[in-house]
């Protein structure tokens, strides 16, 4: 007899979303967390950072005031106030998790939890133990910050994102190596906050997963904005100083280059959370470090189940709840449907922002297809232009086979708003024609959606 | 809070059905598990029951109705107001609404089937996505023979392509007939005009269904059939021997029992075809479910005998005299009749000799018994006279290569020949 139906082994928006179904389909649920209901995303990870972004944003708005007619003297950000709004922002939302748990009747055990056998494991909390058993157990114990192999983060001047989340002091001058989601965030918001920013990208451009015209676009932008960008450029050398950060970054053009810095924020991707959970003695099939699922996120363990982070990618926390619906509802004996990667839509918060879903211009060429693109600038649009964010552009892939949106790429003010529109239609494997039949609001950022689609097969009205 | 009552589905293959008989009136107050209404599906009258609780206050269809709409709204129920939402107990309305594990695993409630029926007033439309929609009209896919995975039943690209794929590499012949197919479900004979006298007999939703069922079958299927004689004596003498034994447990084994038996068996034997065809991949299965067709007043339908091969004779035999009873009163329940691995099929008491049977999609072999009759016969190298029967398997050529099928067909003749297999 066990103790319950199903035990998640991690509260994070995989973990706690998987309890939450299984619950509301009448199972017996606990859910084991060693620090923070809502792991890292909503205490670490995405709603702070968004916290903090979103003052950066009125910070930016205060001091462009003149633009919309209007006069904002003695502004000035304090950062200790900016991380103390973030945190209650998280605080407020954990505290939103311990509430979904109860109303859900699910039991919620803290501490550190390693599995015994595929249907056993260990709760350990200041040295005592306590065994549960469950028939299923899912494992969704999240990943952590990849740290620099010659310069482990201290906190100080080596930042994760999690130190950059509540810094000691503000940043003057500061170097973020690695370009994707997380570096780019930062890079964005302690720019807006008025440091020196450099990033340093190992590729031969930012945000290396969207499209190339994203990325292009992006760095001109931030380069505008007066962050100093190094594509194709690797540090070959990291030291915390008494005083800050001294670093040796090879170029382009591979000259070493020696820099000072304040701090430095480590943003180079992420190691999952498999160790010490008591993966190795049940024989879990791994790939590359990551547990490897099948669709319904069974592992090759009869009775162990795997979501978000510790397995394959993408590495995003809506990945992981939808990864945490299929397995609970799988659990319960549904037949959910399987979730389509291609359809996964991913957001980074920088200013501009970015959004995109599907294949970039230059995959889909890859995988042979021959692509209809439309590309709508938000100088086209009445709505941007009367919000005064003129900048961006939004792009459409399509198969001029069959009309399948194979991907869509945004960069500007509230694309990460927008992005779902196209989401939806994929999923629903709208074709280009259902797109243009589609009414678009007016005056929305959204009509940039239609008018891409309508660029795409040479329809385009507003350029 | 008024709720909508629908037509169910209540088979997979259910289109529309006939209303007939209404087991409540207006007024009536229901709960849940109540018999409404009576619904001759296209296999079988079935009874619908009630899920939600509440006064009927409208019946929309008239009793007696034929050709309602799955999804049609049939009645409307007043269900009582709904105040838990707003009592202060945050955890009660939750639990109210959490089902039982075993409820979730089970088949969705009659009322909300009809969702995944397509409401339109055409009946042969065709759920799919506008992507998939597109690739099938590019590649010349009729969208009537592709099953769908997407929500609700919804083809969706994959659907599509795995069905082209599998068409293009076993039957290259698929997207020719497409013309054809793609009526054949609604069975496009045009209305004859003839001045010999005649009457107009209304097809039966059970005629309709053989009719659109066997066209599919023959036109996407590749038959091809096997036959072999089988000497029966030593069958014969066994049930005599078996059956004297029985009686007094009050059975009598019908030969046809025991070749329900041997055929489990040669399916368990020879694996390769006890298999579906399903596109990109093939289902191979563990275990012998026998359709046995039997013939009712409004048609034909096949009760399963499920796990055939582990059954005993006298098991076989009381099942099936229990259900092919409630098949002739139209009793059966879905799942007494739906699905199956292979069938078998009788004609010998109708003194035919020897006949090929249509594959019932998606199993992929059908088994012909033909009558056991005294025939000159070489035993031993000298003439003599054998009580023999010829079988004839008909198999679907996509998934059963010719080699197999012979092979299941001789092992079904050494079980039938030495029959103390049958009862070991």
């Amino acid at each position: 007899m066990s103790d319950y139906d199903l035990i998640v082994l991690g509260s994070g928006p995989g973990g706690y979303v998987a309890a939450i179904r299984a619950a509301q389909l009448g199972l017996k649920v606990a859910i084991v967390e060693r620090e923070n209901l809502g792991g890292i995303c909503l205490n670490w990870g995405c709603i702070p950072t968004k916290a903090l972004l979103r003052s950066a944003e009125i910070y930016h708005y205060m001091q462009h005031a003149g633009d919309y007619g209007l006069t904002a003297t003695n502004i000035s950000a304090g950062i200790d106030a900016v991380v103390k709004r973030s945190r209650g922002v998280a605080k407020q939302l954990n505290q939103g998790v311990t509430h979904l748990m109860k109303k859900n009747k699910i039991t919620v055990y803290m501490g550190d939890g390693k599995l015994t056998a595929a249907n056993k494991l260990t709760v350990t909390k200041d040295g005592k133990s306590e065994e549960l058993t469950a028939k299923n157990i899912i494992l969704a114990t999240g990943a952590r910050a990849r740290d620099l192999p010659f310069a482990p983060a201290d906190g100080k001047r080596i930042w994760t994102y999690r130190h950059a989340m509540v810094p000691p002091e503000m940043p003057k001058k500061l170097l973020v190596i690695g370009s994707g989601a997380i570096g780019i965030e930062f890079a964005s918001f302690y720019n807006d906050m008025g440091a020196e920013v450099t990033v340093v990208e190992m590729l031969d451009r930012i945000v290396p997963v969207e499209d190339a015209d994203v990325s292009t676009f992006l760095e001109k932008a931030l380069t505008k904005q007066g962050m100093t960008i190094m594509t194709g450029a690797g540090v070959e050398e990291l030291k915390a100083t008494a005083t800050g950060v001294s670093a040796k970054i090879k170029g382009k053009d591979g000259k070493v280059i020696a820099s000072e810095f304040t701090h430095c924020i480590v943003a180079i991707g992420i190691v999952p959370n498999t160790e010490n959970i008591g993966l190795e003695a049940l024989g879990v099939e791994m790939d590359r470090g990551f547990l490897k699922t099948d669709p319904m996120c069974r592992t090759n363990v009869p009775g162990l189940w795997a979501i978000g982070d510790i397995t394959a990618p993408p590495w995003l926390a809506h990945k992981a709840s939808h990864e945490g619906v299929i397995a609970a509802e799988a659990i319960a004996g549904g037949h959910p449907h399987a979730m389509d990667p291609k359809n996964i839509p991913g957001c980074t918060y920088c200013h501009p922002q970015v959004a995109s879903v599907g294949l970039t211009e230059a995959k889909a060429k890859e995988a042979g297809y021959d692509v209809k693109v439309g590309n709508f600038p938000f100088l086209g649009n009445g709505k941007a232009i009367a919000l005064g964010e003129a900048e961006g552009f939004i792009k459409t892939v399509f198969d001029a086979k069959t009309g399948e949106l194979l991907g869509a790429h945004m960069v500007g003010a509230e694309v990460t708003e927008l992005i779902q529109g196209y989401t939806i239609g994929k999923t629903a494997e709208l074709v280009e024609a259902d797109f243009m039949h589609a009414v678009f609001p007016h005056p929305t950022l959204s009509e940039m959606m239609h008018e891409s689609v309508l660029g795409a097969y040479g329809k385009m009205l507003h350029m | 809070m008024s709720i909508e009552l629908k037509m169910p589905a209540l088979s997979p293959t259910m289109e529309e059905g006939t209303l007939a008989r209404w087991l409540v009136k207006e007024g009536d107050i229901v709960s849940s598990g109540d018999l409404i209404a009576e619904i001759e599906t296209d296999k079988a009258t079935m009874e619908f029951e009630a899920v939600d609780e509440g006064v009927i206050t409208q019946l929309l269809v008239a009793e007696g109705t034929d050709g309602v709409k799955v999804g049609t709204v049939i009645a409307i129920i007043q269900g009582e107001d709904d105040e838990t939402s707003a009592a202060p107990k945050a955890a009660a309305p939750v639990a109210a609404q959490a089902p039982k594990p075993a409820e979730v695993a089970a088949a969705p409630a009659p009322v909300t089937a009809p969702v995944a029926a397509p409401s339109h007033s055409s009946g042969d439309r065709v759920k799919a996505s506008p992507l998939a929609k597109r690739i099938a009209a590019n590649s010349g896919v009729d969208l009537a023979a592709v099953s769908g995975t997407g929500p609700n039943g919804r083809i969706v690209k994959a659907d599509v392509e795995a069905f082209s794929g599998a068409g293009r590499s076993a039957a290259p012949a698929t997207a020719l007939d497409t013309g054809l197919r793609r009526e054949a479900p609604a069975a496009p004979v045009a209305a004859i005009d003839t001045d010999i006298p005649h009457e107009v007999v209304k097809l039966s939703n059970m005629r309709k269904t053989i009719a659109r069922r066997l066209t599919e079958s023959k036109q996407q299927v590749p038959h091809i059939y096997l036959t072999v004689d089988v000497r029966l004596d030593a069958l014969l003498k066994l049930r005599g021997e078996l059956n004297a034994s029985l009686e007094p447990r009050g059975i009598k084994l019908s030969v046809n029992d025991m070749l329900i038996k041997a055929l489990g068996l040669a399916l368990i034997q020879v694996p390769k075809c006890n298999v579906s065809f399903a596109g990109d991949n093939m289902l191979q299965y563990s275990r012998a479910d026998i359709s046995v067709a039997v013939s009712v007043p409004t048609g034909l339908i096949t009760p399963i005998v499920t796990d055939a091969a582990n059954k005993s004779l006298s098991k076989i035999s009381t099942e099936i005299a229990e259900l092919a009873g409630r098949a002739k009163e139209g009793k059966l329940q879905p799942h007494e009749y739906q699905g199956g691995t292979a069938s078998i099929s009788n004609m010998g008491m109708m003194g035919i000799k020897q006949f090929e049977a249509v594959i019932n999609p998606p199993q992929a072999m059908i088994m012909a018994i033909g009558a056991g009759e005294k025939r000159p016969y070489i035993v031993d190298d000298s003439l003599a006279i054998a009580t023999v029967m010829s079988a004839t398997g008909s198999f679907d050529h996509r998934a059963i290569d010719g080699a197999d099928g012979a092979q299941l067909m001789k092992v079904f003749k050494e079980l039938v020949e030495k029959p103390l297999g049958l009862v070991a």
